[in-house]
C-alpha cells in the first residue's frame, strides 16, 4: 500500500495538522508520500522532508496553485491519486474544501473526519456532533480520507530524510480567482495547537470583556477561543470559534467561561483532557462535561483567577 | 437568474441523538425532524437574492423519503417558488446525492446551486464540492458573504485562519456557513400558501443513475463517556486542583 498525504503549509513551514495526518497514515501502514502544493513553497518542502515517517515529498510549485483554489488543487490530486491506495488530508477548512471535489472526480466516496483507523479499509468517524461513532468500511479502490487531527498524535517534525521530487502542476482551471484573506492578528499561540485554551461565550457580554480572558491566557501561555454565540454576536472574529462548525480542539486544559454548553459547542472541545467550566447558571449543560465546575459570576471569578496565577 | 437550493431533512439539532440498542444506527422513531440548519442559510440566501431582484426563481430540491415533503413545504413557506422531491428510502452517500443533484441541474439549468456546507447528521461536508466537480463548475464553500457582480460571484469564506475572499465564474455551487445570513421564520399565511405551491415528485429509479453506496456502516456506537467531574467552591480551590490534582498549570 502507498499513501499520499496532502500537506498544509504557509510556504515556509508545515502546519501542525499535517503532522497528525501523517500519524493516521502510519496507522494505515505503507509508504507515505507528502504533497506540497503551492506557489513559492519549496522551503516548506524542505521542512516536510524532515518529518519522521515520510518516504518522498512531492513538490508542485506553480502560479496556478496561488491561493490553493479548490479546482486546481483537486485536479492536481486527481492527477497523482492513481498511484496510491489512500489519499489523506487533515479535516481543516483547507482539506474539506478540495478533497470531496477530488473524490467526485475520481468517482469515489470520501470518508470524512476519521477518528480511528481499524484497518486499511475500516475507520471510525464521529457523527451527530460526536454523540455517536460510526464504524464504516469502504469498498472504493482508492480511499480518500479527511482526518480529525485531535484523535491522532503529531508525527515528529524532524528525524526524517525524505527525497524531494518535483511534480507537474495542472493548468489553472480559470473557473475561480483568489482575491485575498484577512486573518485576525494575534501574538498568542494558535488555537488548534495550544495546550491550554480559554474560551468565552455569550456570558462575556461584549468583545471588550474578552481582554479578561486574554490576560489569563497570557499568564498560562494559552490560546483564546469562543462559542458560536460569541462569534455571532460579533464579540470576536470567526477564527476563534470552537465547535461543530468551527474548530475541533483537544487541549490539555480547556476553560469555558460564560458558555452554556450547547451540543454544537461540546462537539468541538469535549475531547480535551481537563475541562473547567465557569458559569453563573448551575444548570448549564457545560457542567455535565466539566472535570471542575465553578458556579460563579465570571466578572468576579475571572479577575480572581487572573490574580491567583 | 434561477437558483436551485438543496435542503435535507435531519434530526432536530436541539435533540440529542440516541444510538439504537442493536448498534445499527441512530433511533429516529418519533424523533423531531427539521431542515438542516446550514440548508436554512442556503434557502434564506436564495430568497434574499430574489427579493433583491438578482434572481427570478428559487427552486428547492430535497432527496429522501416521502416525509422530506415537509422540509420542502417549509422551504416553500420561507419563499421558494416550487420544489422537487427525489424519492428514495435509502440513506445515500454524498457522492450519490451529488449525482442526483447534477441530473436535476441538467434538467433545470439554474445559474447557481446553493447548499448547506454540511448536514448535522452524517457531518460529511462533501455534497456541494462534489456537485461542482461533477458539473465542472467552480465552487465556493463555507460562504459567509455572497455578492453577485457582473456575472461572477464574490464570496467570503470562513476558513481556519480567518476570512478568505474568492471570485468565481457562474454558474457556480456555493455552500453556506451559518453566518451567511439569519434565516427568517415562515409566517402562518405563508405556511398556508406553501401548501398550494407546485411540488414535483421524481422516483430515484427514473433518473437511471448508479447511486450505490461505497461504504458499509458496520456499527454505530456511543462515544466514550467522560468521568463525572466535581464542583469547586471558589477560584482558590479551582487553582489548587488544576495545579496539584490535574497538574495542567
Amino acid at each position: 500500500m502507498s499513501i499520499l498525504v496532502i500537506a498544509e503549509h504557509d510556504n515556509a513551514s508545515i502546519v501542525g495538522a499535517t503532522l497528525h495526518t501523517v500519524t493516521a497514515a502510519q496507522q494505515i501502514g505503507g509508504d507515505i508520500d507528502l504533497l506540497i502544493a503551492g506557489n513559492g513553497c519549496s522551503v516548506a518542502a524542505q521542512a516536510a522532508a524532515q518529518i519522521s515517517g515520510v518516504n518522498r515529498v512531492l513538490l508542485a510549485d506553480d502560479i496556478s496553485l496561488e491561493g490553493l483554489l479548490a479546482e486546481n488543487v483537486a485536479n492536481l490530486v486527481v492527477s497523482l491519486a492513481g498511484n496510491y491506495s489512500h489519499v489523506l488530508t487533515a479535516a481543516t477548512t483547507f482539506g474539506k474544501n478540495f478533497m470531496p471535489r477530488a473524490a467526485a472526480l475520481l468517482d469515489v466516496s470520501q470518508i470524512s473526519e476519521i477518528s480511528e483507523v481499524i484497518s486499511a479499509d475500516t475507520f471510525v468517524r464521529p457523527v451527530y456532533a460526536g454523540n455517536a461513532m460510526a464504524k464504516v468500511q469502504s469498498s472504493d479502490r482508492i480511499k480518500l480520507i479527511t482526518v480529525r487531527i485531535t484523535k491522532f498524535d503529531a508525527a515528529a517534525e524532524t528525524g526524517g530524510s525524505a527525497t524531494i521530487e518535483a511534480v507537474d502542476a495542472v493548468a489553472d482551471s480559470g473557473l475561480s480567482r483568489f482575491v485575498g484573506v484577512s486573518s485576525s492578528e494575534s501574538e498568542r499561540v494558535e488555537l488548534t495547537s495550544a495546550a491550554i485554551v480559554i474560551s468565552g461565550g455569550r456570558g462575556m457580554q461584549n468583545g471588550e470583556n474578552f481582554h479578561m480572558l486574554e490576560s489569563v491566557a497570557d499568564k498560562l501561555g494559552a490560546a483564546v477561543g469562543a462559542s458560536r454565540a460569541a462569534v455571532d454576536a460579533g464579540f470576536v472574529p470567526n477564527d476563534y470559534q470552537v465547535g461543530q462548525t468551527g474548530k475541533v480542539i483537544a487541549p490539555d486544559l480547556y476553560i469555558a467561561v460564560g458558555i452554556s454548553g450547547a451540543i454544537q459547542h461540546l462537539a468541538g472541545m469535549k475531547d480535551s483532557k481537563t475541562i473547567v467550566a465557569i458559569n453563573k447558571d448551575s444548570e448549564a449543560p457545560i457542567f455535565q462535561v466539566a472535570d471542575y465546575g465553578l458556579v460563579a459570576d465570571l466578572f468576579v471569578a475571572v479577575p480572581e483567577l487572573d490574580n491567583a496565577l | 437568474m434561477k437558483v436551485l437550493v438543496g435542503v435535507k431533512r435531519v434530526l432536530d439539532p436541539q435533540v440529542k441523538a440516541r444510538v439504537k440498542a442493536d448498534k445499527s444506527g441512530i433511533d429516529l422513531t418519533n424523533a423531531k425532524m427539521t431542515m438542516n440548519p446550514f440548508c436554512e442559510n442556503a434557502v434564506e440566501e436564495a430568497i434574499r437574492l430574489r427579493e433583491a431582484g438578482t434572481v427570478e426563481e428559487v427552486v428547492a430540491l430535497s432527496i429522501g423519503a416521502a416525509k422530506s415533503e415537509e422540509t420542502l413545504r417549509n422551504a416553500l413557506a420561507l419563499g421558494a417558488d416550487r420544489a422537487i422531491l427525489v424519492l428514495t428510502e435509502d440513506a445515500l452517500e454524498p457522492l450519490a446525492i451529488a449525482k442526483i443533484i447534477k441530473a436535476i441541474v441538467e434538467k433545470e439549468n439554474p445559474d447557481l446551486v446553493l447548499v448547506g456546507k454540511q448536514a448535522i447528521d452524517d457531518e460529511c461536508n462533501q455534497t456541494g464540492q462534489m456537485v461542482s466537480a461533477l458539473l465542472g463548475w467552480p465552487q465556493a464553500t463555507f460562504a459567509s458573504k455572497l455578492e453577485i457582480v457582473d456575472g461572477t460571484a464574490q464570496v467570503t469564506r470562513e476558513v481556519d485562519s480567518g476570512l478568505e475572499t474568492i471570485n468565481v465564474n457562474m454558474p457556480a455551487v456555493i455552500s453556506a456557513d451559518l453566518r451567511l445570513n439569519e434565516p427568517r421564520y415562515a409566517s402562518l399565511p405563508n405556511v398556508m400558501k406553501a401548501k398550494r405551491k407546485p411540488l414535483e415528485k421524481i422516483d430515484i429509479s427514473d433518473l437511471g443513475l448508479d447511486t450505490a453506496n461505497r461504504m458499509t456502516t458496520l456499527e454505530v456506537m456511543e462515544p466514550p463517556a467522560r468521568a463525572s467531574g466535581v464542583m469547586v467552591e471558589n477560584v482558590a480551590e479551582l487553582v489548587e486542583k488544576l495545579r496539584n490534582e490535574a497538574k495542567v498549570i
